[in-house]
């Protein structure tokens, strides 16, 4: 049987592919560092281009079986894959400052880990599923170790390997249990019915398992603050957007659209993972005294208000079709929210110390008195993930994850959300008070690239825009 | 008249922001003027007649409703009544005399225009949240408060101010969390969160009024706050910078026993009617335990701040009688305790600064080395106090009087209380008067005179003091149908 495979629906993927082999190609024929970078920015910002431009046309699929397809085309893989293209031109603009590792390894590597956010967007299947997500996820391993001369960049990195190959190997074992009760793999047919077999309990939850991993959930998470801490920043920002966004996107296409018959055994372990990733997170974010473990701990935390608008699955109210809608977008606008914010809080660290580890928090000791702005979009982002004013679009993030759970019945899930809401300022709280402590001592004022600067500044005008205006958030959602 | 509702709120948010960006002294003076425009914009949104359109209990006599995030229910609704028009100007007045003092003298460490504009954007959170009509817009204005007050706190705070300023945001946020959740129950049963159309709770069944009543209530109470969930406030309020109590004590609590008012009570009744005993028994408990442990006070903030934990009793007592007589007390226990209380803040400022010390123990003889500082001390005392005359009279003899026509063993025990809880209210305020006016000089006061900026600070507060205490009129007939409409709808 010959298969016509529409590359137009591909189109994004091979922007993305041949941004990264683009990159390989400048840094061996010019071999300088801006060259490299420019590079791998302009074909992110292609790559976006390309994506938004085949979702406004019609939805296309390709590498089709008889009753399904491998690989979708359409107005969300669309979302997804700008969203991917343009977090990485983000944080390839972070990364100007980012002077001690190879660019060339570097920016290749950023393109690769795009491709796979890109391709995971399009995913029809399980199999495809877990091949997009792991290549978003392989680069990682290498860029968190690419720090030359630091012990902590290699010990990130292992932990971080070893831990995300046996989950990778958990989703793939789920994955094939799965083959073996139904003998499917495409997301659109397992959604039609699963066996009501013992097999099939432990096949969702291993794949839920796995894919906990990738957005670091208690009690999968161990991973996340060491690899944080000893990555590059802008590799630390992208970890916690991207490689994020990728994990949820991931839940939600296989729990959601595959595995919908298996919803009352994926809702309970969701709200179980949800509860405890952002208590445990919040909780032991209160000791951290290094500024980019505690922004690690912060987005474990974060990752639990994610998963908690589905948690609403385990009642049957939360599992009808509305209720269903209305999780899924509570869950994407809210990712939508977060990944900008974090994005901002990595950035304004980015700017506060350039080419710089992110140090301790009490190094940034009246750093808001110093550098006014960048502290002021700092405070913005840490107030914003606590989800106060004036950082109205964690607000609204909160209350679109809190109405949500009400709609689907799960007011003690919303108890939980709206309590640890409480304690996560307390340690926002603590960064922003001492951004504004008084100056130590007149230190030089570093020098903030434009390149970063651009970035932070499109970024936090992102953030304040969404704020005023969330229904622009919840139209994409 | 539309366009002045959503004037009152950008002006002084228009004036924060000219005042962060302008240098010091041109900065606290644009807002300032700020300020002074926003109080000459609420005044004439005044309207003289029981707008009677209509049978809704809330009928506000001018109103802004423009679409903001249908996503989320959330509509720009404002809108003014005679329930929340006496707050809006107090809150206007408050940040003006607050900015204007401000610019006499900054609390250190200077930097007065970024205080000046905290104070704003304080009173543009105040103000919205008076102004809402919509549930969620409520709530977004309620939590814009939360972190300029933190700042204000921790940055011109005294000793323990960060301590205190944590305290108060923790504490604040968890009531405001509550009021997420509270706000939501509703909107989402309802499918709407307009409170216009709530208020009366028809379209909710009593469990989700119940459910809903006991989030708000615990919300607002932590805001009000309402014994036993006022921790808080007396480290808050000693803390705090003497023009930061003023807005804390003066407009801020307020906060808490409007919300219980126009949400809690207008959209829950079913619940409100189920709790009303217990919040009853908890206000009681609220003014006696006050009243004690001001007794034992021996510095003078910390004093006047567990006042208002005793006075926010009485606000709650007549709130929970749910009765017309009681909440008109309420409303006006509220204007009063927030011209009173922000009077005594001021002059505790002035007594401090002096000093150089709160203490009890090392004041006294005011009343020989600055005459004038001890007769308007004393003036607000007694106003405090509940002397009939002033302004703090009709708010606490009328929730005792609800109480009463309320009936029934538990409200008359509960009325008898109360007004035991008065009388130590009394008790305390002479034995600080005591202290601190008479007896033998024990510091020296530095200077004894006031300065023309206090005078002008002051001046309105002891004005406002006399005339309401006189004419209770002024706020209770506009209060008077709302008021009426809403113990209707409820019942």
């Amino acid at each position: 049987m010959t298969q016509s495979v529409d590359h137009v629906a591909l189109l994004p993927a091979y922007l993305a592919a041949g941004t990264a082999v683009l990159v390989l190609m400048t840094d061996l024929i010019v071999a300088r560092r801006a060259a490299v970078l420019a590079v791998a920015a302009v074909g992110a910002l292609a790559t976006a281009a390309g994506a938004i431009g085949v979702g406004l046309g019609d939805d296309r699929q390709t590498f089709c079986v008889p009753d399904a397809c491998s690989f979708v085309a359409n107005d969300r893989s669309a979302l997804v894959a700008a969203l991917f293209a343009l977090l990485t031109l983000g944080v390839i603009a972070l990364s100007a400052a980012t002077k001690d590792v190879p660019p060339g390894e570097y920016a290749f590597l950023l393109a690769c880990s795009m491709t796979g956010g890109v391709a995971l967007g399009s995913a029809g299947d399980l199999i495809t599923l877990i091949v997009a997500l792991e290549t978003l996820t392989l680069p990682l391993y290498v860029l968190v170790g690419l720090r030359r001369r630091t012990v902590e960049s290699a010990e990130g990195a292992v932990t971080f390997f070893v831990v995300s190959v046996v989950a990778t190997a958990v989703t793939l074992l789920g994955a094939a249990l799965l083959y073996a009760v139904s003998g499917r793999v495409h997301l659109a047919t397992l959604a039609t019915g699963l066996p009501d077999l013992p097999l099939t309990g432990a096949a969702v939850v291993l794949v839920l398992a796995g894919l906990a991993f990738k957005v670091a959930a208690v009690p999968f998470h161990a991973w996340a603050p060491a690899a944080y801490d000893g990555a590059p920043v802008p590799i630390a920002a992208y970890l916690s957007t991207a490689s994020k966004l990728g994990g949820v996107i991931a839940i939600l296409y296989a729990v959601v659209d595959g595995l919908r018959p298996a919803l009352d055994l994926a809702g309970p372990a969701l709200a179980v993972l949800a509860v405890l990733t952002m208590t445990v997170g919040n909780l032991v974010a209160l000791r951290q005294t290094r500024m980019v473990r505690l922004l690690a701990w912060s987005s474990v935390a974060q990752a639990g208000y994610i998963l908690a608008p589905l948690g609403a699955f385990m009642l049957a109210d939360g599992r009808t079709d509305e209720a269903l809608t209305v999780a899924v977008s509570a869950t994407v606008a809210y990712t939508v929210f977060y990944v900008l914010l974090e994005l901002a809080a990595f950035g304004a660290v980015v700017a506060l110390r350039p080419g710089d580890d992110g140090g301790l928090i009490a190094d940034y000791r009246g750093a808001a008195r110093t550098h006014p702005w960048v502290g002021a979009t700092l405070v913005l982002a840490l107030v914003g993930l606590a989800g106060l004013p004036p950082g109205l679009a964690g607000l609204f993030a909160k209350v679109v994850v809190v109405r949500s759970l009400l709609d689907g019945g799960a007011g003690w899930l919303a108890v939980v959300v709206a309590l640890n809401a409480v304690i996560g300022l307390a340690y926002y709280v603590r960064v922003a008070a001492v951004l504004y402590g008084p100056v130590p001592a007149e230190g030089a004022r570093a020098r903030i690239p434009w390149a970063v600067a651009a970035a932070l500044g499109v970024v936090t005008i992102a953030i304040v825009v969404v704020g005023f205006a969330p229904q622009i958030v919840l139209d994409l959602a | 008249m539309r366009w002045l509702l959503v004037a009152v709120l950008a002006v002084p948010a228009a004036g924060a922001l000219l005042a962060a960006f302008l240098p010091t002294k041109a900065g606290q003076v644009a807002g300032t003027v700020a300020a002074a425009a926003t109080l000459v914009l609420s005044v004439p949104l005044y309207r003289d007649s029981w707008f009677s359109f209509g049978s809704a209990a809330v009928r506000p006599w001018h109103e802004v409703d423009l679409s903001w995030v249908p996503g989320l229910d959330l509509r720009f609704h404002l809108g003014v009544d005679g329930v929340s028009y006496p707050l809006v100007v107090l809150t206007a007045l408050l940040t003006l005399l607050c900015c204007a003092f401000t610019l006499w003298r900054a609390p250190a460490p200077g930097r007065g225009h970024t205080l000046v504009a905290l104070l704003l954007v304080i009173e543009v959170g105040i103000l919205g949240t008076f102004l809402a009509l919509d549930l969620v817009l409520f709530f977004v204005f309620f939590e814009v408060v939360l972190l300029p007050m933190y700042a204000v706190i921790a940055v011109w705070g005294g000793d323990d101010r960060a301590h205190a300023a944590r305290k108060f945001v923790l504490y604040t946020l968890f009531g405001s969390v509550l009021l997420l959740v509270g706000v939501f129950t509703v909107v989402v049963s309802a499918g709407t969160a307009d409170i216009v159309a709530l208020t009366g709770g028809s379209e909710l069944s009593r469990g989700t009024q119940i459910m809903a009543f006991i989030l708000l209530a615990i919300a607002f109470a932590v805001k009000s706050p309402l014994w036993p969930l006022h921790t808080w406030l007396p480290d808050a309020h000693t803390q705090a910078p003497t023009v930061g109590s003023v807005i804390l004590a003066g407009v801020l609590l307020k906060m808490g026993t409007y919300g219980l008012i126009r949400v809690a009570v207008g959209v829950a009744p079913e619940g409100a009617r189920w709790a009303a005993p217990a919040l009853g028994i908890l206000a009681v408990a609220a003014i006696v335990v006050g009243s004690l442990v001001c007794l034992a006070q021996t510095e003078i903030k910390r004093l006047i701040a567990y006042s208002s934990v005793g006075h926010m009793g009485f606000v709650l007592l007549g709130i929970a009688t749910l009765t017309a007589t009681g909440i008109q007390a309420a409303l006006i226990g509220n204007v009063a305790h927030g011209v009173i209380t922000g009077l005594l803040f001021f002059l505790a400022g002035a007594i401090k600064e002096r000093a150089h010390t709160g203490e009890l123990a090392q004041l006294g003889g005011l009343r020989e080395q600055s005459p004038w500082l001890a007769g308007i001390l004393a003036f607000a005392a007694i106003a405090s106090l509940g002397l009939p005359g002033l302004a703090g009279f009709w708010g606490e003899a009328f929730a005792v009087v609800a109480s009463l026509d309320r009936g029934g063993p538990l409200w008359t025990t509960l009325a008898a209380v109360a007004a035991v809880g008065g009388a130590l209210t009394a008790a305390y305020f002479l034995r600080l008067l005591r202290r601190v006016t008479h007896g033998p000089a024990v510091g020296a006061l530095e200077p004894p005179g006031l300065a023309r900026a206090e005078v002008a600070a002051w001046a309105p507060l002891v004005l406002l003091a006399l005339i309401v205490g006189l004419l209770p009129a002024l706020v209770l007939g506009m209060a008077g149908d709302p008021v009426g409409a809403l113990v209707e709808a409820v019942r």
